[in-house]
């Protein structure tokens, strides 16, 4: 059976993608725990250029995003579009191109970046050179899948290819436009746009980079993996129809929430608010379709470590959905804007949903890809309580520092003053600093025992498969 | 999916053709962009200068950049400061302060006028910034004397105990560049849209502009010229 599966499909690409996955987890949140760890204890910095938090965040958000995320996003889409079209990706050589591309890309990106080689455009920082090949590469990775579906076999395409399509078509048209920059050298360049129409353009990007990559291509995760896991059909078809068409519109508009109370019009940024609150509605119909796909089987929940990360993960994606519309209202926007409750936020969305829902459909890539079970069970559950128990402590110590950041800058004493001044502001961060290094190292910890896990079961399993062809040979 | 027999006609479409499915994508997925985004770049409004001509520096013939005072409108940054302004963007400056205040009682007092978007018109990229670990730099100009900004930029915890900045010690050895420079120049003035209008007097003088500095010192000019273009009237309203 799975050697004619092996024949039939191409898993041995998927594997290179999946292994990469789980390495660039534990080298981005190793660069985060870092950075973290920074902001608590400043000579960590060690005076060395290449070492600082200014050219290491770029690194981290790039190695978790793109590096971490993109092979996610690669393996997961090139193996769930050859099993619900019922055929092999279309073209192997271009697979691979896109494989050995991608991690050209990556190992670009973490030479240039700590040198301070950058586009200084957040989460866009990798200069023009690398844009162009991020483009290249994009287009191939979106021409072979959108090949691959249109030789299906089957008559409908299923709603995980939507979802990974939408994403594929609007991060082309993302990163050509906000990428769009003039060169001065190799290594230098200055983005066409400037000021306000740079800053609209810029968080157009920057909030569909994670509406679309880290959203819509992670819900495509979730539509093939969590019924796959659960073995249960997704609950409601039309509600992921809902879910799909209501978040490919409406996501687009939300970058102006970024921008309340600068000097962009008022206008885009209530636009841009009205649109976020009205977007509770496909993402809780999105979460609530991947819970309810257990709806009479929730008993598997205690038996099944990766069927927790899938569920889990949809609660953390419930939360951030919900926590996201609040702080684009303009009252909350007031407060928390420039605070750490914006990086809280974006971590309940990155360490409890984004991560979580690839590991679970890694460690169930790892067992169909290698027909085995995983080396070790509880150590699938070991992962599970650290990365859940990780996310909530650095979310919490977020929450607390942003909160306190926002109310002691506003802060008027008796006599109509400012009550603190800045730096003061800056020393009561310190606890909470500290406790968001520890979260992340805990989160860390749990990506390490995974890449221990994965190793080992793919040992086991060649280890298994030679010695089997071995006694086939000698009979 | 028991309720698969209730697809419509047109949701039947998308969902069996790939080609419709890619377009009508593509179609929803422009809508957001094209409403928020074209507009800014015709609506008079957007930019304050449209009514209140003073905010934009009204250069005379023959001026120099060095004939500019502060309170005289909005310039293209010098040489010197447009290096300094580089050396911001390379080492990650926008991660931890934002150069963008917002009208609020507090934010004035702290850090002075609301910004406003034609004071950000020459900046390739914006550096309004998402964050503050750091406070907010746009108005830093004339804050604090050139040996304060010095000392801060070398060791932050010197003048500042509670200060989580990294150090930057290798910006006093790092020299300025002429030729660099003149490079960086040259693509500010030939931009597409709102290029640097600097003068063919103004390039030439580059070379004299930065001789013997090194970065930090061409940091240091452009921190202190932060926020110190516009002279506002506080009878007015600008947006």
């Amino acid at each position: 059976m799975q050697a004619s599966l092996d024949q039939k499909y191409n898993f041995e690409i998927i594997k290179w993608f999946t292994v990469s996955a789980v390495i660039y987890l534990v080298v981005g949140t190793a660069v985060g725990v870092l950075i973290a760890s920074q902001l608590a204890w400043p000579v960590l910095n060690f005076d060395i250029a290449e070492l600082t938090f200014g050219r290491l965040r770029p690194l981290h958000t790039n190695a978790v995003i793109f590096a971490f995320g993109g092979m996610s996003l690669m393996a997961t889409s090139y193996y769930s579009v050859q099993r619900t079209c019922g055929v092999r990706i279309w073209s192997d050589k271009l697979a691979w191109f896109v494989f050995w591309g991608w991690t050209a890309i990556i190992v670009s990106a973490v030479i240039t970046l700590p040198l301070g080689i950058t586009q200084s455009k957040e989460y866009a920082e990798l200069e023009w050179p690398i844009d162009i090949a991020i483009a290249v590469v994009w287009v191939a990775y979106t021409l072979n899948f959108v090949m691959t579906l249109a030789t299906r076999k089957t008559k409908h395409i299923y709603v995980s290819n939507w979802f990974f399509l939408s994403m594929m078509v609007m991060i082309t048209l993302l990163h050509v436009v906000n990428s769009l920059a003039v060169p001065v050298d190799m290594f230098n360049s200055y983005s066409v746009f400037s000021g306000v129409q740079d800053a609209m353009i810029q968080w157009w990007w920057g909030h569909n980079a994670v509406g679309f990559y880290l959203t819509a291509g992670f819900l495509g995760i979730m539509y093939y993996f969590v019924p796959k896991q659960a073995g249960r059909p997704v609950f409601s078809y039309r509600l992921s129809v809902i879910h799909f068409w209501a978040l490919t519109f409406g996501y687009v508009w939300l970058g102006a929430h970024h921008l309340q109370y600068t000097a962009l019009p008022d206008w885009t940024g209530s636009v841009g608010a009205a649109i976020s609150l009205a977007m509770i509605i496909p993402s809780w119909g999105g979460a609530i379709n991947g819970m309810m796909t257990l709806s009479g089987a929730w008993d598997k929940l205690r038996t099944d470590y990766v069927l927790r990360f899938l569920i889990v993960s949809l609660a953390f994606y419930a939360m951030s959905t919900f926590e996201g519309p609040v702080m684009s209202a303009k009252t909350v926007n007031a407060l928390s804007h420039y605070t750490d409750w914006t990086i809280g936020h974006v971590h309940s969305g990155a360490l409890g949903w984004v991560a979580m829902v690839a590991a679970g459909a890694i460690y169930h890539l790892v067992m169909k890809l290698w027909n085995t079970k995983m080396y070790s069970e509880s150590l699938i559950n070991a992962h599970f309580w650290l990365a859940t128990i990780g996310t909530v402590v650095y979310i919490i110590a977020m929450w607390v520092s942003g909160i306190m950041q926002g109310l002691m800058w506003r802060d008027y004493d008796q006599f109509g003053t400012l009550t603190y001044t800045f730096a003061e502001s800056v020393a009561a961060m310190h606890p909470y600093y500290a406790m968001r290094a520890v979260g992340g190292l805990i989160y860390w910890t749990g990506g390490v025992l995974m890449l221990y896990n994965v190793i080992m079961t793919i040992r086991m399993a060649t280890s298994e498969k030679s010695v089997s062809s071995a006694a086939t040979a000698t009979a | 999916m028991s309720d698969k027999n209730q697809t419509g006609p047109i949701q039947y479409k998308f969902e069996t053709n790939v080609v419709a499915m890619f377009l009508i994508t593509l179609g929803l997925v422009s809508v957001g962009g094209i409403v928020e985004i074209v507009p800014l770049f015709y609506l008079d409004e957007t930019m304050e200068h449209n009514q209140h001509k003073e905010i934009l520096w009204d250069r005379q013939e023959g001026q120099t950049l060095n004939d500019w005072q502060a309170g005289d409108g909005v310039r293209p940054y010098t040489p010197l400061e447009l290096m300094g302004r580089k050396v911001y963007l390379r080492e990650g400056c926008y991660l931890c302060h934002s150069q963008m205040i917002r009208p609020f009682r507090d934010e004035k007092e702290r850090y002075g006028h609301y910004s406003l978007a034609s004071e950000s018109i020459y900046d390739h990229p914006f550096q309004w910034g998402s964050k503050r670990t750091g406070p907010d730099l746009a108005r830093v100009g004339g804050k604090y004397s050139d040996d304060w900004h010095r000392l801060h930029l070398e060791a932050p915890r010197s003048v500042v105990p509670e200060s989580v900045m990294p150090n930057y010690p290798w910006l006093a050895k790092a020299p300025v560049d002429a030729e660099n420079t003149m490079k960086h120049m040259e693509v500010m003035r030939n931009m597409a849209i709102n290029p640097a209008p600097y003068t063919d007097a103004d390039m030439a003088s580059v070379a004299a502009e930065v001789e013997g500095k090194t970065e930090l010192d061409a940091l240091v000019d452009y921190l202190q010229v932060l926020g110190t273009m516009v002279k506002f009237d506080e009878s007015k309203d600008y947006r």
